[in-house]
C-alpha cells in the first residue's frame, strides 16, 4: 500500500480524541458554518456541499434523525474507503459523531459493504473503545443534552445499494431500489425521518477541518473543488495505491507520481465515470473538470479499449436494478453492440444509434446508476473508435 | 430439510425477528443469518420469516433475488468468489480463473459434489491495487496466481474439515 509521502488533510496527524472535544464545545451552526465555509463536497462521487446536506437535516422537523455511513464502497477501481474503514476508524467514528451533533441525530448506521464483512470485527472493537472513553453513548464528552451512537448494518452485495436512496430502502428491509427524489433523505429519509448519508472520507475530512479551520483547507485544491482527495490508483503504474492529493491536479501530474506515464487512457471515476485519452491529459481532477470520487484506473500502451469497454457495461447489465427501462434494457442493449464491434460486424449508423441510446440512459435514466452507465460506452468509442474498427476488420 | 432442523432455524426466526420487533429493518439480518446458518435460503424458509415479520412470503422472495449474497440455491461450505472488474481483469484474473476451475473439477456458478465449494464471479471486491483478488467466505486473497491457487483451496479443505459452517471460522 503506498501512500503519498506529504500528509496533506486526510492523512495528517490529529489527536481523535482531542479533536472530537473541541469540536463539540462549539455550538451547532458554528460547526456546520467551518464545514460551509470549507467548501467540502461529499467525497462519494456526486459531490453535493456537505454544509448544505447536513444545515437540511438540521432544519428538518422530525423526533428522531439519523447519520448513515455510506461504506458500500463498490465502485469498480475505489478501495481508498476500505484503508479508511481499516485504518482510521476512530476517525471516521469522530467525524458521525460530529454529524449527529450538527443536524441532531442519536443513532449512526455503518452501512457496511457485504464484501467487506471481513472488518466489521475491528470497526465494532473500534466503537466499543470509544464508547469506554464516552465518546459515544450518553453525555458525549460530558454534554449533558448530547448522546449518538453507532451501529454496523451489513450489506448484502450490491453496487446499486451506494446510491442514498437504495440504500435506505436496503436498511430498511427491501430491495435496493432507489427511491424517486424529492423528497429526498435529509427530510425523508431512513424510516421516515430526517437523514444525512454521507462518505467515509467525508465524515474524516470534516473532523480535520473542523479541527485545523476551513481556511487551511481550502489551502488546498481548486476555488470550486477545495481542499484535498483520496485516489484509488490501480491499472497499469508503478505504484498503485491510495494517494492523497490536491483537487485540482492534472491527469498528467497524477500519472508522473504514481508511475503512469505511458498511459494511453486514464479511467477517472470507475465504472460510471470518464475514460480520458492520452490527447487530454492536461484536464484537471475537479469537479468543474473530470470529477471522480476517487477511482483512477490507468491503461498502458497496449491494451484493448475495446475489452475495457465490455467489462465495464457487463459489470452495469450485472448491476443495474431493473427498475426503469432506461437502465435495465439500455445497458443489455449497448452490450450487445460491443459485442457486435468485437466481431466486426457493427455499423456506423448502428454505433450513431447506440450512442444516441446513451444519451438517452443519461437523461432519462431514474437513478445515478444509469444516468452514468453510458459514460465509459461513450467515452471509449468516442476517442477510440478508429482503433476499435481497425483491430476489428473482418475484410482478410 | 428435516422436520427437527426447520423446526430449530423457525425458532431461531421467530427470536431474531422478535429482537428487531418485528420491523422489517430486520428482515436482511435474519436472511443473513439464515443464509450463513443453512447456506441457502429455503422456500420453507421464506414463508417462516414472512410469517415472523408478518409480510406475504413473495416479499422475502423479492429480497432474496435482489441480493447477490443471498440465493436460494444451496451454496458449498466455501464459497470462492473471484473478482471480475476491469482492475483485476487486468491482472490477471482469466489465468486465475481457469486454475481454480481445474482445482475443483467445476465451472463458474456450481458447487462441487461434495458440497464443499461453490465458485463465482463477483463485482469489484475494492483490492484494485493488489489483483487478482478473490474472497473465500470472509477472508480476502489478494495478488492470487495460477500457482497459489491450489494451496488456497487446499488450506480450506484441510483446515476446516467438513462440519464448519459459512462464517464460523473468521
Amino acid at each position: 500500500m503506498s501512500k503519498t509521502d506529504k500528509k496533506l488533510v486526510i492523512f495528517s496527524d490529529i489527536d481523535v480524541e482531542k479533536a472530537l472535544k473541541s469540536a463539540l464545545q462549539k455550538s451547532r451552526p458554528d460547526l456546520i458554518n467551518e464545514v460551509r465555509d470549507s467548501g467540502l463536497k461529499g467525497r462519494g462521487g456526486a459531490g453535493f456541499p456537505t454544509a448544505v446536506k447536513w444545515n437540511l437535516a438540521a432544519a428538518a422537523q422530525g423526533d428522531r434523525k439519523f447519520v448513515i455511513c455510506n461504506a458500500d464502497e463498490g465502485e469498480p477501481g475505489t478501495f481508498k474507503d476500505r484503508l479508511l474503514l481499516t485504518d482510521y476508524a476512530d476517525q471516521l467514528v469522530a467525524g458521525m459523531v460530529l454529524a449527529g451533533y450538527a443536524v441532531g441525530a442519536k443513532e449512526g448506521i455503518i452501512y457496511l459493504r457485504a464484501e467487506y464483512a471481513y472488518i466489521r470485527k475491528d470497526l465494532e472493537a473500534t466503537l466499543e473503545k470509544m464508547r469506554g472513553k464516552k465518546l459515544l453513548g450518553k453525555k458525549i464528552a460530558g454534554k449533558d443534552n448530547f448522546e449518538f451512537d453507532v451501529h454496523i448494518h451489513m450489506g448484502s452485495g450490491a453496487y446499486i445499494c451506494g446510491e442514498e436512496t437504495a440504500l435506505i430502502e436496503s436498511l430498511e428491509g427491501h430491495r435496493g431500489e432507489p427511491r424517486n427524489r424529492p423528497p429526498f433523505p435529509v427530510t425523508v429519509g431512513y424510516l421516515g425521518c430526517p437523514t444525512s448519508v454521507n462518505n467515509v472520507e467525508t465524515f474524516i475530512t470534516v473532523l480535520h477541518i473542523v479541527e485545523k479551520g476551513a481556511k487551511w483547507f481550502k489551502s488546498y485544491g481548486t476555488e470550486k473543488s477545495t481542499g484535498t482527495k483520496l485516489f484509488s490508483v490501480s491499472g497499469d503504474c508503478d505504484k498503485p495505491g491510495v494517494y492523497e492529493l490536491p483537487m485540482g491536479i492534472s491527469i498528467k501530474k497524477l500519472l508522473e507520481t504514481v508511475g503512469g506515464e505511458d498511459a494511453k487512457a486514464v479511467q477517472v471515476g470507475g465504472a460510471s465515470g470518464t475514460c480520458v485519452p492520452r490527447k487530454d491529459f492536461d484536464r484537471v481532477i475537479a469537479y468543474e473538470d473530470v470529477s471522480t470520487g476517487g477511482s483512477i484506473i490507468v491503461f498502458g500502451p497496449f491494451r484493448d479499449m475495446l475489452e475495457v469497454a465490455v467489462n465495464f457495461m457487463e459489470f452495469f447489465c450485472d448491476e443495474s436494478c431493473g427498475q426503469c427501462t432506461p437502465c435495465r434494457l439500455g445497458t443489455e442493449t449497448l452490450l450487445e453492440g460491443l459485442d457486435m464491434l468485437d466481431e466486426g460486424k457493427c455499423s456506423l449508423k448502428y454505433l450513431r444509434e447506440l450512442c444516441s441510446l446513451g444519451e438517452t440512459m443519461q437523461v432519462s435514466s431514474k437513478c445515478g446508476l444509469g444516468q452514468s452507465a453510458p459514460n465509459a460506452f461513450l467515452s471509449i468509442v468516442e476517442n477510440f473508435k478508429s482503433e476499435i474498427f481497425d483491430s476489428r476488420c473482418t475484410c482478410r | 430439510m428435516l422436520a427437527s432442523e426447520r423446526d430449530q432455524l423457525k425458532a431461531e426466526i421467530f427470536k431474531m425477528a422478535k429482537k428487531h420487533d418485528q420491523h422489517r429493518s430486520g428482515l436482511i439480518p435474519v436472511l443473513q443469518h439464515v443464509q450463513n446458518v443453512s447456506r441457502h435460503i429455503s422456500p420453507e424458509a421464506m414463508q417462516d420469516i414472512a410469517e415472523a415479520f408478518k409480510i406475504h412470503p413473495v416479499e422475502v422472495q423479492g429480497v432474496v433475488s435482489f441480493y447477490s449474497f443471498l440465493s436460494t440455491e444451496k451454496k458449498g461450505k466455501f464459497i470462492v468468489r473471484l473478482c471480475r472488474t476491469i482492475s483485476c481483469d487486468m491482472a490477471g484474473k482469466e489465468a486465475v480463473a481457469n486454475q481454480l476451475e481445474n482445482e475443483l473439477g467445476i465451472e463458474f456458478g456450481e458447487t462441487t459434489d461434495d458440497g464443499m465449494f461453490t465458485l463465482e464471479f463477483t463485482n469489484c471486491l475494492g483490492m484494485c491495487d493488489q489483483g487478482p483478488a478473490m474472497l473465500v467466505n470472509e477472508d480476502i486473497h489478494t495478488k492470487v496466481t495460477p500457482e497459489t491457487v491450489a494451496d488456497i483451496i487446499d488450506n480450506y479443505r484441510n483446515r476446516f474439515g467438513a462440519h464448519v459452517t459459512q462464517g464460523e471460522h473468521a
